[in-house]
């Protein structure tokens, strides 16, 4: 009786599922209690949760929510990159009879939720909030299309990041692998609530990615300045646009694959089951048809970043800018006809395997005209070596070495060998870190003086970049090894005692990356420190090419007191080309869209919802989602959508702009 | 949005602001009514008279009264043409059929291939 009220209320959730055993996991609780509780204390202390709310979490702000999704993704690369060095330093010390000091269960909940997080946590908001913040200035717009749905698609991702995180300290987390392939993932295998936790992150984060597609698309299309046609765009607003377009048709894969597969967890259906006709191996065709258009969503705006960082710092306009919007599409449609590669050893017929191999070798054709482009911009060119084209540089080279293994991997009976080994998994760490995160990298670099008004030291941006650079190489370099002598990914423990050492150099290679994570975060707290001194008034500190750096940085909420007007590509560099003069007289009062704390309420109750539905608390999801619904229906009656800037208001931070051009002597 | 002429004291004049969409009128929406009518009215009636012998002819026969009919819904329901917001209605809607046509097609013969060359599932767990 007692225990049937209990169920009732908890649902499963009961005192046994904090994971009050495991010492580690106990420590690491502590600590985020203690640093949380103390953030916490210090935001009541400075009287700084009206400002948040107001000015941060309930803002619509294209800009503002732009730094919120960098925020996010910084924080949650600290949790990714955790669980990277957990690994290994287990791979590293488990020989030679020793286990190593995670155990199984825990081992695999840490390598599933690295892949999670990194991708999905840290590499999704990452490219989200320099698209966010990048695009609507690039095409001299006030913001994107829809600002509301902006900002809710930002909570939404954060909910499903907070659904990650609480699998931490209540319950566990998957122990399937980042894609939670079934029947691993069925109920069968796996009865507790590790995949419900991933499921319902996933759902709820996809929400957030889906809708901020859809609102880049409307906004790239829509919503560019009088002039600037599709073959007058920033190349990083094309890469931008494919990459929406990419995500817009890709993740309602995603939701579907994994609807059905909650449907087997939670109704008993049968689509992925062994028994009653179901097939695991249409889940890994439907997933991959969502997985490899995903890596591309991760790499081509970093593709466009290094495009701009490669033409600005050479003082020059982009070579073949045309061939490389068309082979940036190209790179958009061929990222359909490949997914097959990721599984050629399940047991499709020849002409089936080199089909797909074929269609992914192909995709290196586009790739490679883009390295080229990259190096003619740079031939010839009056090159600055700041941070961005730093790393622009390391990403050739890097990812070029990871490409050339992608090719390799392409060639199915060669993929026969090395199918699911760490040669693999050095491949795509090789591409995502050496591409996109480097990528990111060039771009917080490259336009965090338009963001904040002061550039980042370049000290400490050196040491983050030589230690990310040679740690990656450490890293990696050793897995390709391995992989090729046969050694499978995911393994907690080594009988080859010869196979140490080259763990070992990986593992000092995770230490060097950790020295580049810390130095970065250094970088930050020693550039704020020094604002003063590293400050740029000027609004265009690198001497840039697009309509970004024509505005104010920080930019006034309005991002061009007058829509820019486009007549060439690279349009700020032809405006200055001409002389341009900034209008100083006729200012009008701006409309702008108001903030709403609309998102914040529904993501808040998207996390109880997918809370209650991974404990099998029902009646806690029902009152979540009847809450969604109401709050849903209730913004729908909200009005004050909308206000005017006041024409004083207009005029006063211009012409405090105006004077701060003319103290630069500009 | 970012218009500054609208006047203020009205935030829901530029709510409705005509942006090249083609809009219907009675007379298409009313074609569009009857050609949905007889086209689902069609194959109600071929499955239920038993007009075609052969189950995979109906289903064909189903199929393409289908096909027709989302084309109606797309033509006379959600006004797309050529012309449609300056092409990108239609420009959308190839990339659509496009991705459709390869996911679904790739599906099935990716699936059709595991099929054929896997030991059948059931004869594994009987071995």
């Amino acid at each position: 009786m007692n225990d049937t009220l209990l169920k009732t209320i908890f649902g499963r959730l009961t005192l046994e599922s904090l994971p009050l055993h495991e010492p580690i996991v106990v420590a690491t609780f502590a600590m985020v209690a203690i640093g949380g509780l103390g953030l916490v204390a210090a935001l009541t202390y400075f009287k700084v949760w009206g400002y948040l709310w107001n000015e941060w979490f309930t803002s619509v702000d294209h800009k503002k929510i732009g730094i919120m999704y960098m925020i996010l993704a910084i924080v949650m690369l600290l949790r990714g990159f955790s669980d990277a060095i957990m690994m290994r330093a287990q791979q590293a010390m488990a020989f030679n009879g020793s286990e190593g000091y995670l155990t199984a269960h825990h081992y695999d909940q840490v390598f599933t939720a690295h892949g999670v997080i990194m991708i999905f946590f840290v590499a999704m908001p990452m490219v989200t909030g320099l698209m966010n913040y990048v695009v609507p200035l690039q095409i001299g717009a006030r913001d994107v299309s829809f600002p509301f749905l902006n900002n809710f698609s930002f909570w939404m991702t954060t909910a499903g990041a907070v659904i990650v995180m609480m699998s931490l300290f209540i319950g566990e987390f998957a122990r399937t692998g980042w894609l939670a392939m079934p029947p691993l993932s069925g109920l069968a295998y796996s009865p507790d609530v590790g995949v419900d936790y991933y499921i319902w992150a996933l759902q709820i984060a996809g929400i957030g990615t889906l809708l901020s597609g859809v609102n880049l698309v409307a906004t790239i299309v829509k919503m560019r300045a009088p002039g600037m046609t599709m073959m007058k765009m920033p190349i990083f607003t094309w890469t931008s646009l494919c990459t929406n377009i990419l995500i817009v048709a890709a993740f309602p894969v995603l939701t579907a694959v994994l609807a059905m597969l909650s449907l087997d967890r939670y109704i008993g259906t049968a689509f992925f089951t062994n028994d009653s006709g179901g097939n695991p191996m249409m889940y890994v065709n439907l997933i991959w048809i969502w997985g490899h258009p995903e890596v591309y969503i991760l790499v081509l705006p970093a593709f466009g970043i290094f495009s701009e960082v490669t033409s600005t710092f050479s003082g020059k306009r982009l070579f073949g800018y045309s061939s490389m919007v068309y082979a940036t599409l190209v790179i958009t449609i061929l990222a359909y006809l490949v997914w097959l590669h990721h599984f050629f050893t399940m047991g499709s017929g020849a002409s089936v395997n080199s089909f797909f191999g074929i269609t992914t070798m192909i995709i290196s054709i586009p790739t490679g005209a883009k390295i080229f482009n990259w190096l003619f911009t740079m031939y010839k060119g009056r090159i600055r070596f700041e941070l961005p084209m730093m790393w622009t540089i390391a990403f050739m080279v890097t990812f070029t070495i990871g490409g050339m293994t992608g090719v390799l991997l392409a060639v199915p009976p060669a993929d026969f060998v090395l199918h699911n080994s760490l040669f693999l998994v050095a491949h795509f760490h090789n591409v995502i870190i050496g591409g996109t995160l480097f990528g990111m990298f060039a771009g917080i670099n490259y336009w965090f003086p338009k963001a904040f008004g002061f550039k980042l030291d370049k000290k400490w941006g050196t040491v983050s970049f030589w230690c990310w650079v040679v740690g990656f190489y450490f890293a990696f370099m050793p897995l390709y090894v391995l992989g090729l002598m046969g050694v499978t990914r995911r393994m907690r423990y080594f009988d080859d005692p010869n196979l140490q050492i080259w763990f070992v150099i990986a593992a000092f290679g995770a230490a060097l990356i950790a020295a580049g994570i810390g130095a970065f975060l250094l970088q930050i707290f020693v550039s704020i420190r020094n604002r003063e001194a590293l400050a740029d008034h000027s609004g265009d500190p690198w001497n840039g090419r697009t309509l970004e750096w024509a505005t104010s940085s920080p930019p006034p909420e309005y991002n061009f007191a007058f829509t820019p007007i486009v007549h060439d590509l690279d349009a700020w560099y032809d405006m200055k080309d001409r002389k341009h003069e900034r209008p100083v007289t006729g200012f009008k009062s701006i409309h702008m869209p108001s903030g709403t704390g609309t998102g914040v309420v529904l993501a808040g109750l998207s996390v109880a919802f997918g809370f209650a539905m991974i404990w099998y608390i029902w009646w806690l999801a029902g009152l979540a989602l009847a809450g969604i619904f109401a709050t849903t229906i209730f913004h729908t009656f909200n009005y004050k959508r909308d206000f005017h800037i006041p024409v004083e208001d207009v005029i006063a931070s211009e012409d405090a702009r105006t004077r701060q051009l003319a103290t630069q002597g500009a | 949005m970012s218009d500054p002429q609208a006047p203020a004291n009205n935030p829901h004049a530029d709510h409705d602001h005509d942006n090249g969409a083609a809009h219907g009128t009675r007379g298409s929406y009313l074609k569009g009514f009857f050609l949905s009518v007889i086209l689902t009215a069609i194959p109600f009636w071929a499955v239920m008279t038993g007009a075609f012998k052969d189950p995979s002819t109906a289903a064909l026969v189903v199929m393409v009264f289908a096909v027709a009919q989302i084309v109606v819904h797309m033509i006379y329901f959600l006004h797309m043409s050529g012309k449609s917001e300056g092409g990108w209605t239609m420009m959308a809607l190839i990339f659509t059929i496009i991705l459709v046509v390869i996911t679904l097609s790739g599906s099935i013969w990716v699936m059709y291939h595991m099929n054929t060359n896997m030991m059948p599932m059931q004869a594994a767990a009987d071995m």
